[in-house]
């Protein structure tokens, strides 16, 4: 694998903040209106599942809306998403949150995590991730 | 003119394009290469063709080459050291305008283009009819007995044999497999890369050809 490394590593980019399952993030995903103009569309939702590794890394980004639940997957590092804003840390004990799937309501909400006195911990999981 | 090479796959990424598209592509470390041997139609050989050795990074040792090798080696003119792969390019006119010892890169490659490529496909041992024919797999619940089995293979007393070529269960890949009509994503001259849009034959570090295509652009 090491020998793709160089491919793989110039697409990177490394914008992106640090997205864990549970978070809750604001997708800003690059629309294609006509042939010159360009608008970003907004997708806010719980990540339920990150997968993959170097360029094909993908999100999953779970809402509900107007009562149905919609699930969109990223590649992370693709030029479709203009930036991530991440809205809230969530505090979760799996590494796929697949179970919100079946949840609504009350019971699909994701206790928040307490980011206090994580700044240090923060900035190591931003350079190990 | 050479029109073809030999490389190594390195495995599959993707490529993002700035309008947001992915492309799946493998990519395969080709060349360079070096004429170790030219065979002619005019000549003993009785046909047109070139011999390429693959230049790797780390080259053979020369107490691994054994000596048969070694003296095939020496022909060039002790120009060319060995090399681990030698394959075999056949070419449309005799190769009098090519001499031994001549390199063989990437760069005769243009991103766009179509081209083939030639590997040894990944083994699968004995393979059942739903892997190697794709066959469909019956019903694994209610007392089902023929899940994976391959079903009626003919009639009774007439013809009373198994037709020749009916599909069955058997050795499946670990043979030459060429992939046609595959896309140039990019080529990257400088380390000797090959970006090609789509999977190719074989794992991972094994040998492939590259030809520019018979086919033309769909």
């Amino acid at each position: 694998m090491h020998q793709l490394d160089g491919i793989d590593k110039e697409q990177l980019r490394n914008d992106l903040p640090d997205i864990r399952p549970g978070d809750t993030v604001r997708v800003h995903v690059r629309i294609k209106e006509s042939e010159n103009k360009e608008r970003l569309q907004a997708f806010e939702g719980i990540v339920i599942a990150r997968r993959g590794r170097g360029a094909s890394e993908t999100i999953t980004v779970r809402k509900t809306s107007f009562g149905v639940g919609v699930e969109r997957i990223f590649p992370l590092h693709g030029t479709i998403i203009d930036h991530i804003d991440v809205v809230k840390r969530g505090r979760v004990r799996r590494a796929k949150l697949y179970y919100l799937r079946k949840l609504r309501g009350k019971a699909s909400r994701v206790r928040e995590r307490d980011m206090r006195g994580a700044q240090n911990g923060e900035q190591n999981a931003k350079a190990s991730s | 003119m050479i029109n073809g090479i030999i490389g190594r796959k390195l495995g599959m990424t993707q490529i993002f394009a700035p309008d947001g598209t992915v492309t799946p592509v493998t990519v395969i470390k080709a060349g360079p290469c070096v004429v170790v041997q030219k065979k002619s139609a005019a000549g003993p050989d009785g046909y047109n063709a070139v011999q390429l050795g693959l230049v790797e990074d780390r080259p053979i040792k020369l107490k691994r080459v054994n000596k048969p090798m070694r003296g095939h080696f020496e022909k060039t003119g002790g120009g060319v050291p060995p090399t681990r792969v030698l394959k075999e390019i056949r070419l449309e006119h005799s190769p009098d305008d090519i001499k031994v010892g001549d390199k063989v890169s990437v760069d005769q490659f243009k991103d766009g283009e179509i081209v083939d490529v030639t590997g040894r496909s990944k083994g699968r041992g004995f393979a059942g009819t739903v892997k190697r024919h794709g066959f469909n797999r019956g019903p694994e619940s209610h007392g089902s007995m023929n899940v994976r089995a391959p079903g009626s293979i003919g009639a009774s007393a007439f013809p009373s044999r198994v037709l020749k070529g009916t599909r069955a269960a058997g050795h499946m890949g670990d043979r030459r497999v060429t992939v046609k009509g595959l896309t140039v994503v990019r080529v990257d001259a400088e380390r000797n890369l090959l970006l090609v849009r789509g999977a190719v034959p074989g794992a991972n570090g094994s040998v492939v050809i590259i030809k520019k295509s018979t086919k033309t652009k769909r």
